[in-house]
Order: structure tokens, then sequence, then C-alpha cells
């Protein structure tokens, strides 16, 4: 199945928790924060929310600014 | 505490807000931070660079233990977007504070007040503690407060520009008629800029670029954090009103030369006054050997 993950189509073996791409990708859960389909995933939900086929994912993290 | 700046019921010893963009390196960035003195820092929210992961975080540059963290919602161009951004933003779980940016213009990166209101209504009905960037406009910092933001945050000059406290006149009167503290953001060069916002009355100044881009941003940090010091001394301390002419500081009596009291009323003798008020021949005669002038007398 195929997610847009950040703006890009990203493929996952099939319905994975959001724990686990986080893992998959080499995240840390404490430095990021999640949205799926424009709404925004508690933490503690990551272990509970299965990504599904067309999701709209977005992960992002503090960077630089002013 | 001496003085310390309270946004919304958090106490802050340092009035300088100081960003995490632009700095040549992360342990710069600290350095400066250590210099600047700040209690708070802001930082953008951006998707996580997932090709490459060679980049250190940008917390770990940060003394959280010091320094409060302020997500910004920098670079949206829609009430939407912002709205979205301060939401993950609170979700990274360091506050429900956020710098609300809802930029209307491209070249000049001015807020779109119209989108900013509306973002400020959402998020602080949503618990959100909001700091909107906004105009120099005393009527939009006034429907901000309206709305319900913790604190106004007016442009001194375009993000970035160095340019100073554009309109210092429109900064006196937001400052005047605000019941939340006015954070002037953006638009400072230099230490003068900041001192003269807080000269102004401003509660405090958030920099980014002034300090980052400097070329020292270690000093330039230091100079800041005296500038908005000593601008926020001189502002308490009260200046002076502005006048035409000179007023004189030394006293205008006792002068050398001049009539004692006693001559004045008639009782002494000698022609000083004439001779002093004929200026420098006067003097170069007094000053000849033997001219029988005043220096002569003794």
């Amino acid at each position: 199945m195929t997610i847009r993950l950040n703006g890009e189509p990203y493929e996952l073996p099939g319905p994975v928790t959001l724990s686990a791409l986080l893992h998959s990708l080499d995240l840390d859960a404490r430095r990021v924060a999640i949205e799926r389909n424009l709404v925004v995933v508690k933490r503690q939900e990551y272990t509970t929310t299965t990504l599904h086929d067309s999701d709209e994912v977005e992960i992002v993290n503090f960077v630089g600014g002013g | 505490m001496a003085d310390p700046l309270v946004i919304a019921g958090k106490t802050f010893r340092s009035r300088l807000i100081v960003g995490t963009g632009k700095y040549p390196s992360p342990a710069v960035m600290a350095d400066a931070h250590v210099a600047s003195a700040t209690e708070m820092v802001t930082v953008a929210v951006r998707r996580v660079n997932l090709t490459d992961r060679s980049q250190p975080s940008l917390l770990d540059a940060i003394d959280r233990d010091r320094i409060f963290i302020l997500p910004n919602t920098a670079g949206c161009y829609t009430a939407e977007d912002a709205i979205r951004t301060a939401r993950l933003g609170r979700e990274v779980g360091l506050s429900n504070w956020v710098k609300l940016e809802v930029i209307g213009d491209e070249r000049t990166l001015f807020p779109d007040n119209v989108a900013l209101l509306e973002a400020t209504r959402v998020l602080v009905a949503e618990g959100f503690v909001v700091l909107p960037y906004t105009n120099d406009d005393p009527v939009a910092c006034r429907r901000l407060e309206e709305a319900g933001a913790a604190a106004v945050m007016p442009l001194g000059a375009p993000i970035g520009s160095g340019l100073g406290i554009q309109n210092p006149n429109n900064i006196r009167i937001i400052k005047d008629q605000a019941r939340v503290p006015v954070i002037v953001d953006a638009g400072v060069g230099t230490a003068s800029d900041a001192a003269i916002a807080m000269e102004l009355g401003a509660d405090g100044v958030l920099m980014n670029t002034a300090i980052a881009l400097a070329q020292d941003p270690v000093a330039m940090a230091s100079a800041m954090k005296l500038a908005v010091e000593a601008g926020r001394l001189a502002f308490l301390a009260g200046r002076i009103p502005r006048r035409e002419y000179a007023s004189a500081s030394s006293p205008a009596i006792g002068l050398i030369g001049a009539l004692s009291p006693s001559e004045r009323s008639g009782a002494g003798v000698g022609p000083r006054v004439t001779e002093r008020a004929s200026g420098g021949a006067a003097f170069a005669k007094a000053s000849a050997p033997g001219a029988g002038g005043p220096g002569d007398k003794s």
C-alpha cells in the first residue's frame, strides 16, 4: 500500500502503526509530531493508530527559526 | 526578581527573546544563547528530513533547563496552515505557546492581519497561549488583544532587514494602549535598535538575524543583552523632555571674571565687565605683561 509521507509517495508492506513507521524511519517519537489526514495524532496513540492506503501523513520536528 | 517580564502568568528574567535560525553552527548558537541570557527562544516546525538523517536535533543545542521553547508558524500563508502548524508544534510536547505568524506578502514578509486575527481566535479557543507577530498597527494590536492574544508582537521593520524601528511612534502608541505585553519582533539590526525599542516602552524584543548573522554572533548576543537592559532601565528612569535649544548643565553663576553680587550692586570698582564684554581683544590686552588690565590687579 502507498501512503503520502511528508508530501511524497511512500510504500508500506501493509497496514502498520505509527509507532512501527517511526521505528522503521529511526525517528524518536519524543522529538516529532505527526498529523494524519490533517488531524494531529496524540503521541500516546501512536501504538494504536494504524495507517491505511492513501493516508496523508506529516511528520515534523523543530528546526532553527525566528 | 526585579522587573520581570510576565506573559500569560509565566515569568522571565530576560526581556530578550532570541531565534534559533541562521547561526553558523549549533555550538555558536548555544554560546550566543548563553551570552544573550535569553530565557525564551523561537523554533520553527518543519517536516522531518527523511533522506538526510545526519543533522543533529536542534533541541540538543538548546539548554532547556534554562530556556523556554516558543514554536512559531513561520512560513505559513493561510490561517489554516498556521493553525495546523501550531497544533503540531504543541504536540511535540514542550508547551502550548505559539508565536503565530501568518504571512501576507513574500517580499516583505508582512503579516496578513485578517488571517492572523482569525487564527488567533481559533488557537485561543483551543487553549493556546498565542503571541502573534503583527504589523506596527495599533488597531491590529488592539484587535489581537481582544481576540485573546497573550502578548502582541509588532514588527520594528521587515523580518531580517536590520532596518531598526521604522515607526517608533506607533510602537509607543501600541504600548500605551496595550494591556498585554508588547514585544517588538523583527527588524532589529544592531544594539541601538533594541535599546530604542525598549526605550519606547516595549516589554521585550525578539530577534534572530541580528545576532545569528552578525560577524561575531556571540559578541552581538552580549551587546543585545546589554542594549535591552539599558533601554529598559532608561524607560523606567524616565527620559528628559526634548527641547529645541540648549540648557546649560553647569551653573551660570560663580564664573570667574563675572561681577560679584556686591559689584553688581555698584559698590565695586574696575572695568572688568566692560573688558570681558569686548571679547578676545580685551583678553589679549589683559594678558599682556604690564598692560594694567584685570590680570595685573594683584
